[in-house]
């Protein structure tokens, strides 16, 4: 159960868990100005530790045989302010701090966490994760060194300098402008989140890294009423960055976006289910990515053997022109990481290249058990999760075929537009995504809208299917959160215009 | 950190919020001990053991409103946290129904002993969780040649928390978990690997079923996944296991709640006392249920539990009206929130349905899909078996169940006596008439 990750958008309902208290063409080089040697003082001090407190709580995790350890020390304030019934009458901060503690032993984890950051408390910490080896103490921990990293997200207006009285005046505006749009917009709800986060990885083999990451979300909602009839639907945006993203223009299209994409389900139909060409529009659409390949290629599930790619890498999956990556380095964007939660790298990694799957995200455990680099793809919900192998921001490179020529080829099938959340098995490969809007395809046209359809495939089988891949990449603004064994973290994805050439659409046989 | 100081920083937040300004508020103080322990091809695999504590507190201010956390308990830094926290609230837009419930809502609470906390649970040892995980991945591991990775899963938890508001309400709460299970992947002989689970989530120690059991359990039904493929669109009867039932009721609760109402974004608004399902669809909610998983004598808002009737025989009795958006509508406050939530049983026994079927799909599990409460309308992935003259003849993947909820539940034809044990939910195996699915 634990294996059955999902993808969610901002407003998607949620999916449920079997154990009910466990319970997913910018590219950048690496530009100046990011953490630099010197500043880690600065993290060492506004979490009250010293190099000296790290090393003797190494020394603590490491007693007991342990192959590697590392230290996550963590501070996150989430703000959010929401609108409802024309009033910002809701408003919050979440503040968290803490420290994990992660022994390794070959593939095995011993995992504590504190969140009260004392010596003592921590030296506690090491020694309950340390019980995973069972031996002599292990050689002593080198010096520390600190890693110099790049800058893909700087906050201009970081969100600790932003009250809340500055954030209300954005949500009135994007209110007003929904309520003003059209008569037939009967309730509208807007609500921003924003989020510093701090952090501080030191590792045993002396590697120290530190990294701010900034996050911000806004979402606008509506219901609109037409002869009786109710329809609701949402837009969001979403990115790394400070309070200069929320620009006038920026708020203005999400207010229109909701409208229009909420007014359009009126003429929706429900179109024939069973197996049809499916045309998925670029930019959000990479939730394909994320589900037909994107978490089957983590390597802790090929480590395990569990993954339907397990027995795949070097051969061809796809048509020559499908390229794949997944990349933490497309600046700005919410799946980009300057370094990971193990201090490693940050990059961007190839999944497919040119119809041949290439390789796997790694974490430091699987980068270990296969001897390749890690991939700068350890990640985690916080300092209270192990990392875990996880994607950042997944897409397809742009191929030969334009939008028009994709659209034409079909004779009766679908485009998928919109979407609210997606989910896998890893080792069937059987994934599934939901579209909350699109429109049917007939005679090489879009002609009616359609809403609120599950589409149905099987990764393997889906990547040979895609017969043409159009020119037009697209990144997603939306704001995906990505589950993992209990574990959520923010993720992105974009796609070209893509032709499946069948998928399984639920529509009506009646 | 023992009771009697939790209430006392508990009791003291609402006060620094208070003295920061707040007219109301109310606070509560939680800390959860949890370890787990994973088991994979014979060794341990993941060892964790650690504390989680937070504070939440709510602040009401002259009509406006703000929720705060934090899981720093230290008091110097609370005082400055709760400070901000009423600062800020300052700057909100004023709403009229912004207040806590009336303490009328909080008088007649129960005085059961609702079986939360396992006496014996604080003596298992580390040698029994790693005992019984070995034991269960064992018998995955070991129940076929077709197995590729059994993993097991052996946890507990003991969690209590504080709650107090400053019109007087003051509530605690301690309960104990522990779960055991096993996830099992098998190869299909052709590069596919099913995978499917058994997991059990339980009060006391004692109630946990046998680890072979478990781990033999999950194995037998990643094999029954072995060679499966779609079927043709279609209509077709439908048997929902009593293990995943709940993903289809949980459907009719996003629109049962007073915030959907509210918003006008509800299939459900004005259908109390009319049909919105067959006559056997009968939903209570039981709060007092012993050992139950999710029993409670209070609520989140501090609203005293009682047993609810939510639809009779297809027709629809009550919303979850919390107090905030009962206010609203101007609807009594009933509780915003299920507990132990009983789809009433029938008769037969589950493999009596599945009998009764000549042509339908066995539904074991549900992947993905989404549901629109404003609407009805609905769109789930499934995977099971088809039933051919009352008999499971082969597996069945990569289908979708879609409709429109105001139909689907007169659709319901019979229900099992047979409520899965494992979940808050008591729901049994469900037989639907003619459903819709998409497929090959």
């Amino acid at each position: 159960m634990n294996r059955r990750d999902f993808i969610k958008g901002a407003t998607a309902a949620g999916v449920l868990a079997a154990l009910p208290w466990r319970r997913a063409s910018a590219q950048g080089g690496i530009p100046p100005g990011g953490t630099m040697a010197s500043d880690v003082k600065r993290y060492l001090e506004a979490f009250g530790v010293t190099e000296q407190d790290i090393r003797a709580v190494m020394g603590v995790a490491l007693s007991r045989s342990g192959d590697f350890c590392d230290l996550f020390f963590q501070s996150t304030v989430t703000n959010s302010v929401g609108l409802e019934d024309n009033v910002v009458n809701r408003a919050g901060c979440a503040a968290e701090m803490g420290v994990g503690i992660r022994v390794v032993k070959g593939d095995q984890t011993g995992y504590s966490y504190c969140e009260e950051i004392s010596l003592q408390a921590m030296k506690a910490a090491a020694a309950t994760a340390a019980a995973i080896a069972d031996g002599p103490a292990s050689p002593a921990v080198p010096e520390m060194a600190v890693q110099s990293l790049p800058s893909f997200y700087p906050a201009q207006t970081p969100w600790s300098e932003v009250g809340v009285d500055r954030k209300v005046p954005l949500l009135q505006r994007v209110n007003d402008r929904m309520r003003g749009a059209d008569p037939r917009i009967i309730k509208a709800t807007v609500s921003m989140v924003d989020q510093a986060s701090r952090m501080l990885v030191a590792r045993s083999d002396g590697r120290m890294a530190a990294d701010d990451q900034p996050l911000a979300r806004f979402t606008a909602a509506c219901i609109a009423e037409h002869q009786g009839r109710r329809e609701q639907n949402y837009f969001d945006v979403s990115a790394r960055a400070g309070f200069e993203l929320f620009t006038p223009a920026l708020l203005d299209r999400v207010a229109d976006e909701a409208v229009r994409s909420t007014l359009a389900l009126f003429d929706a139909v429900k179109p024939d289910g069973g197996e049809m060409p499916v045309v998925l529009a670029a930019g959000s659409s990479g939730i394909l990515l994320h589900e037909a390949i994107g978490h089957g290629m983590e390597a802790d599930f090929n480590r395990k053997k569990i993954s339907i790619f397990c027995d795949k890498v070097g051969k061809p999956v796809a048509r020559k022109f499908v390229s794949i990556v997944d990349d933490g380095t497309v600046a700005a964007n919410r799946g980009a990481i300057n370094v990971d939660d193990e201090g490693n790298d940050t990059e961007k990694t190839w999944l497919v290249q040119d119809g041949i799957l290439t390789g796997y995200l790694h974490d430091r455990i699987s980068a270990t058990h296969y001897r390749v680099k890690p991939t700068g793809s350890g990640r985690r919900q916080s300092f209270r999760f192990a990392p875990q192998p996880r994607m950042r921001n997944t897409y397809m490179l742009p191929g030969p075929h334009s939008r028009d020529e994709i659209i034409a080829s079909v004779k009766k099938g679908l485009y998928a537009e919109t979407f609210t959340n997606g989910q896998v098995l890893i080792g069937g490969g059987d994934f599934t995504f939901y579209v909350k809007s699109g429109f049917l395809i007939e005679d090489g046209k879009l002609t009616k809208p359609v809403k609120d359809i599950n589409i149905i495939g099987n990764g393997p089988k889906v990547l040979e299917q895609i017969t043409m891949v159009g020119d037009d990449l697209q990144f997603s603004e939306g704001g995906w959160t990505c589950g993992k064994n209990g574990q959520g973290v923010p993720v992105s994805m974009g796609l070209p215009t893509v032709l499946v050439s069948s998928a399984t659409v639920g529509g009506s046989n009646g | 950190m023992e009771k009697q100081e939790r209430m006392e920083l508990t009791r003291w937040a609402v006060k620094q919020a208070l003295d920061a300004g707040a007219g109301q508020a109310a606070a509560k103080t939680a800390s959860v001990r949890s370890i787990d322990v994973e088991f994979r091809d014979g060794k341990l695999e993941k060892l964790q053991e650690a504390t989680q504590s937070g504070l939440t507190l709510a602040v009401y201010l002259d009509q406006r409103f703000s929720a705060h956390s934090t899981s720093n308990l230290d008091r110097k830094f609370l005082a400055g946290f709760i400070k901000e926290a009423v600062a800020m609230t300052r700057y909100l837009g004023q709403d009229p129904f912004r207040t806590l419930p009336d303490p009328s809502l909080y008088a007649g609470r129960e005085s059961l002993d609702l079986e939360l906390v396992d006496p014996a649970g604080s003596q298992i040892t580390m040698d029994q969780r790693l005992a019984l995980a070995r034991e269960i991945e064992a018998a995955a591991r070991t129940a076929d040649p077709r197995v590729i990775s059994a993993t097991a899963g052996v946890g507990d938890a003991a969690g209590a928390s504080a709650r107090v508001t400053s019109n007087g309400f003051e509530g605690e709460t301690e309960s104990t978990l522990f779960y055991a299970g096993a996830e099992v992947t098998v190869g299909d002989g052709a590069g596919g690997r099913p995978e499917d689970w058994d997991y059990a989530t339980v009060r006391f120690r004692s109630q946990l079923p046998a680890g072979a059991g478990l781990g033999a359990n999950a194995a037998r039904m990643a094999l029954a996944k072995i060679g499966q493929a779609k079927v043709e669109s279609g209509l077709y009867d439908m048997v929902v296991d009593n293990r995943v039932g709940e993903r289809l009721v949980s459907l009719l609760l996003g629109p049962m709640q007073a915030r959907a109402l509210q918003q006008k974004s509800s299939y459900l608004d004005g259908m109390i006392g009319k049909s919105i399902g067959s006559t056997l669809l009968t939903l209570t909610d039981d709060p007092f249920i012993p050992r139950g998983l999710a029993s409670r004598l209070f609520d989140d808002e501090g609203i005293s539990a009682r047993p609810r009737v939510l639809v009779d025989q297809g027709v629809l009795r009550e919303y979850f009206v919390d107090d905030y958006y009962g206010r609203k509508l101007g609807m009594a406050a009933t509780t915003g929130s299920p507990s132990n939530l009983i789809l009433a049983a029938g008769r037969q026994t589950g493999p009596a349905l599945l009998a009764g079927v000549n042509r339908g799909i066995y539904v074991t599990s549900f992947l993905g899909g989404n549901s629109n409460p404003t609407t009805g309308d609905f769109s789930l992935g499934v995977s099971g078996m088809l039933i051919e003259s009352g008999k499971l003849t082969r597996p069945v993947n990569e289908m979708n169940l879609s409709g429109n909820l105001r139909e689907f539940w007169n659709r319901l034809s019979a229900v099992g006596n047979d409520p899965y044990l494992y979940s808050a939910w008591k729901i049994p195996t469900l037989l639907f008439t003619q459903a819709d699915f998409s497929g090959a």
